[in-house]
């Protein structure tokens, strides 16, 4: 400031504190600046988020559908918990879930961390190979869920084409989308191709967050690059590594759209996940207390895993 | 390149109509009122399109179309319904809405304008009354003009029936001429003959038939088969008591019929096939019988590949205890929540004119008006015009109650598991089901 010349000094204390202004902020302490600043925001979650929680909390409680507004409101208790946690179509929908989830987890996680280890080498091209690899995330679930719906199809679907060049099967003697063993792996293969790109860029960062120096001193060492890979980039990239899983975890835990377009969540109630189950009690039944009742055990559920799982994540982080 | 230019303008206009850019845009549209029509995006939805011109230059009142694909019409209008939106004036609501949007007040009861404007329900066919516009059923308050007939019916590839070599084949292994099947059995020996043939060096299947999971497919083609075994939705004299009657050892023998139709006769891949999957199967040339809506049969017979002398069609065939068939279709009813009431009712007194009724159906739509069907030159009017008639004479419908939509997830998912997933008996999908039902009709109140 010493070094600014006279005319300089005028400017800056004119654009710094105008008078106006000046004497209003000045009436204001820091807190209540801070409030200023960030009530807009509260508000908005309270009203786009806290409130409808609540809200779906009071009528998980209740007999309320939302096409008979006219039919009084009873009070239930925890009917609707009881019988949703009783309710054998729900643990098979909820073990579908779960199949769902690990299986796109482990395979997400295992190619994505491999090809991100290949994209960190640099080799010749790797920006466009990046570049490749990273489009399917970018499309829309729903073109997804149709583009794979053709490239399935028995007769016509290059997905059976393939399948039958390398094992000498007949294209049209399986189905993907139609048969009880093979469509939970139908939609498990259709995830993995979209969002493995996604724990790949993730691993990415995590990969060239290493410091070079780190393998320069292994060199040093002669630490084979088998070791190197298990003493230095494993345990740097693992939180990474936990991060995609983490969001992935969460994601796959509310999957609808891909799997309601590619199978509707049949064969029968082969593919049927949570989230399509409360699709179907929420706006197809209209079954809103108790479709609020699922919602919230799906919801106290995710919270539940992913906070035991951010815990075991910092312990790492601490490491 | 002219004609592909042509085509794609062509294009552009069905698009545009279908989305109701534009259509009904006239002077009297600027100036004067306009009104929205929800419906389905099909077929018929382009004639009604080309119909309600007429209405415009009557009246001066403009018209917009909301029209909706199948597979989210009802999700996309009864949310508009249910959160008491106001975007459709008129709604050509599926015949199971009639009990929720009577009973929920979406609907504007037409008794009193119907005596007004002198419109009888002894005008319309009888089951086309019961289906689309009562509630409760079989009592005389009205909340639709019955707008668009409709049933399930089949088509079949009459040049392939023609041909000296099926003709040949088929007599040599069934013994009997190939012909048009009178009961579901002959049905299933001509769709099995078909399955896997060669026919001019493609090899093509039996049937396509409704197996979709997600919205009411599987049950639309299923109850074709439990009529005619001997289904009943309750018992006749005990409304809501279904033991005996849902799961009957006839209705069971009907599911395993279905089922067995579906694992020999389909083509791969057909294991959540409906309405468009239908058409894409036998225009394609896939398929020599098709389950479909005969609100698709004006187009199919227009179809350059396999319309004209190419196709033929038939009613559901006879089973073991009956012949009946799934009822389709809608009336046309007025939202509650509409701005433009008056225009509306403007609008369904002009839709029931006697003349207005034989255009509906001369371009396409199906009029459910009795001036229309008795005509003694219906049944020659259109190649599939007998059928329609003899088909609706024999409909029934899935429950027109306020829970339809419960009742119709229970049936799609009990019916699937078995059909396609093979999962149980269909003794115990029957039994699964009435089971569901009964627990759907004690959370409603109902006394059984």
């Amino acid at each position: 400031m010493n070094e600014l010349s006279a005319s300089s000094r005028i400017t800056y204390r004119a654009v710094m504190v105008r008078p106006g202004m000046a004497r209003r902020i000045r009436g204001l302490s820091d807190k209540t600046l801070a409030w200023l600043f960030i009530t807009p925001t509260i508000v908005l979650l309270l009203a786009i988020n806290i409130f409808p929680l609540l809200w779906t909390i009071y009528l998980s409680f209740t007999n309320y559908r939302a096409n008979r507004a006219n039919v009084p409101t009873i009070w239930l208790g925890a009917d609707w918990y009881q019988s949703i946690l009783t309710d054998p179509d729900i643990w098979a929908a909820m073990q579908v879930t779960a199949h769902f989830v690990i299986w796109t987890v482990v395979i997400e996680t295992v190619l994505g961390f491999g090809l991100a280890y290949l994209i960190d080498k640099k080799f010749r091209g790797h920006g466009m190979w990046t570049t490749i690899i990273l489009l399917p995330m970018m499309l829309s679930p729903a073109v997804v869920g149709n583009f794979w719906t053709f490239l399935y199809q028995p007769q016509i679907g290059l997905f059976n084409y393939v399948v039958a060049f390398f094992t000498g099967r007949a294209a049209s003697s399986f189905q993907m989308l139609g048969d009880v063993t093979l469509s939970p792996w139908a939609i498990v293969i259709v995830d993995a191709w979209m969002w493995t790109p996604y724990v790949m860029l993730i691993c990415l960062a995590g990969l060239r967050s290493i410091p070079d120096y780190i393998y320069e001193a292994a060199e040093v060492d002669r630490a084979s690059k088998w070791r190197q890979f298990w003493s230095i980039t494993l345990p740097m990239a693992l939180p990474f590594i936990m991060l995609a899983v983490l969001f992935r975890g969460i994601e796959n835990f509310k999957m609808f759209d891909m799997v309601n377009l590619l199978t509707g969540g049949g064969p029968g109630s082969t593919t049927e996940v949570a989230s399509i189950t409360l699709k179907r009690a929420a706006f197809e039944s209209w079954r809103t207390g108790y479709s609020s009742a699922f919602a919230i055990i799906l919801f106290v559920t995710v919270f539940g895993l992913a906070n035991i799982y951010v815990k075991a994540l910092n312990k790492v982080k601490s490491r | 390149m002219k004609r592909t230019m042509k085509t794609l303008v062509v294009a552009c206009g069905a698009v545009a109509a279908a989305f109701g850019v534009g259509a009904g845009t006239t002077p009297a549209q600027a100036q004067g009122k306009t009104i929205t029509l929800c419906w389905a995006a099909w077929d018929p939805a382009n004639a009604l399109v080309e119909l309600s011109k007429d209405f415009t230059a009557k009246s001066g009142i403009g018209m917009k179309f909301e029209f909706v694909p199948w597979t989210n019409y009802a999700d996309r209008f009864l949310n508009e319904l249910n959160s008491h939106g106001s975007l459709c004036d008129l709604i050509i609501g599926d015949s199971q809405w009639i009990g929720g949007a009577a009973e929920n007040g979406q609907y504007v009861k037409l008794n009193d304008f119907f005596k007004k404007e002198g419109i009888s329900m002894d005008d319309y066919m009888p089951a086309t009354v019961v289906g689309y516009s009562e509630w409760p059923k079989n009592s005389p308050n009205y909340w639709a003009l019955p707008a668009m007939g409709d049933a399930v019916g089949w088509t079949y590839r009459k040049d392939w029936f023609a041909r000296p070599d099926v003709q040949k084949d088929f007599k040599a292994k069934y013994g009997r001429d190939i012909g048009v099947p009178k009961t579901l059995d002959e049905l299933k020996d001509i769709a099995q003959f078909f399955q896997g043939r060669d026919i001019d060096g493609k090899k093509v299947y039996g049937a396509s038939i409704y197996t979709e999971r997600g919205s009411e497919g599987i049950t639309m083609g299923v109850s074709n088969y439990l009529y005619d075994y001997g289904f009943k939705y309750d018992d006749p004299k005990k409304p809501y008591a279904m033991d005996g009657f849902v799961n009957s050892a006839g209705a069971v023998k009907g599911l395993e019929a279905y089922k067995e139709l579906y694992k020999c006769c389909t083509p791969p891949g057909a294991s959540n096939s409906y309405m468009s999957e239908g058409l894409d199967a036998f225009k394609s040339g896939q398929v020599a019988l098709q389950m479909n809506f005969f609100a698709f049969f004006p187009g199919l017979y227009k179809d350059p590949n396999v319309g004209g002398d190419k196709i033929g069609f038939f009613v559901n065939p006879a089973g073991p205890a009956g012949q009946a068939t799934q009822l389709g279709g809608q009336g046309i009813s007025v939202v509650s929540y509409s701005k433009n009431q008056p225009e509306a009712l403007q609008y369904i007194k002009w839709f029931s004119g006697g003349d207005v009724q034989k255009k509906w159906w001369a371009l396409g739509g199906y009029s459910c008006a009795k001036s229309v069907l008795n005509d003694p030159s219906f049944p020659d009017s259109a190649p599939f015009a007998k059928e329609f008639l003899q088909s609706m004479g024999m409909v029934v419908d899935f429950w027109a109650e306020p829970s339809y939509a419960q009742l119709l997830q229970a049936e799609q998912k009990r019916v699937h598991d078995y059909v396609v997933a093979d999962k149980g008996t269909a003794q115990e999908a029957l039994d699964g089901l009435v089971k569901d039902w009964k627990a759907i009709f004690k959370e409603e109140g109902k006394k059984f």
